[in-house]
């Protein structure tokens, strides 16, 4: 599964659209992905604060949704763009990747709820393959 | 057994009490067929789904959309049963409709979307647990009877 060029057109517009709130996106999702999903809090145990209002899971939100964006300029070459974060994924940070799958499920639920009209079936549909290519780009070092 | 806290009861049935079934159900079975066109080996005889435009109109991925949401209002009204409230439903998807019982997950995960589009900012990260729990109860009961 790859992305069409058209598709790649509609990620770059939909992304470059709501990214005057991209730190809100990532902050909110991260939270939820630790209300959500309480297993993922493992690898944030080394966090005094692990309150999804608080301040180090909205940070870290604003960091990850920072690199989903330093991927939306890559889409032609993810692979390759992304070699640094999938070294630091694999060997440092050892994310196992099913979770990759359920942060991109909450990064789609927060643009849904923020942009209920924008977020359209078709508009959905390429997010969802770019975050897969993306989650598949992360994973390319592992082993 | 499933145990439901009182803050997950409020919120599922807060979540339904807001849902409109004609809306919303549409809206989330032609979402699915969509993002995950292999589902649309299921609706053969259901006409025109050449496009994300012709599902989206589909009076008959809409009014299929609505029963398949009103399916959820059983489990609703018997949240410490889902089991067995789901045992026939379970022997029709897999003897009858044979459907793959990982489509049920992507289902879900579309309603998902869509409520959350629907409730905006309501939808809290709290309410979401709850209402992925109910759901994620609903999907396995409907596989519990695949053999």
């Amino acid at each position: 599964m790859s992305l069409s060029a058209k598709e790649k057109v509609i990620v770059k517009d939909f992304f470059a659209k709501v990214s005057s709130r991209s730190d809100e996106i990532g902050a909110e999702a991260l939270a939820r992905l630790i209300v959500v999903y309480p297993q993922t809090k493992s690898y944030f145990a080394h966090w005094k604060d692990l309150s999804p209002n608080g301040a180090p899971v909205r940070k870290h939100g604003i960091t990850v949704m920072g690199g989903v964006y330093e991927a939306v300029s890559k889409i032609d070459d993810l692979a390759g763009g992304l070699l640094t974060l999938s070294e630091l994924h694999a060997f440092v940070l050892r994310v196992d990747p099913v979770n990759f799958k359920i942060l991109s499920h909450c990064i789609m639920v927060v643009l849904s709820m923020l942009f209920a009209e924008e977020f359209t079936p078709q508009i959905h549909v390429a997010v969802d393959k770019f975050l897969a290519l993306l989650a598949l780009a992360l994973a390319e070092k592992y082993r | 057994m499933v145990v439901w806290t009182d803050e997950e009861r409020a919120a599922i049935s807060d979540i339904f009490s807001k849902l409109d079934y004609d809306d919303v159900g549409p809206k989330c079975l032609s979402r699915c067929l969509i993002v995950y066109p292999w589902t649309q080996r299921y609706f053969g005889a259901f006409g025109n789904l050449y496009n994300a435009e012709a599902i989206m109109n589909n009076p008959l991925i809409a009014k299929h959309g609505t029963t398949v949401l009103r399916g959820l209002e059983r489990a609703l009204k018997n949240m410490d049963d889902i089991k067995n409230t789901y045992a026939e439903l379970s022997i029709l998807h897999s003897e009858k409709l044979r459907v793959d019982p990982d489509n049920f997950k992507l289902l879900s995960d579309c309603l998902t979307i869509v409520i959350a589009a629907k409730m905006g900012t309501a939808f809290t990260p709290e309410y979401q647990a709850s209402f992925q729990k109910f759901l994620s109860v609903v999907v396995s009961a409907l596989g519990r009877q695949y053999h």
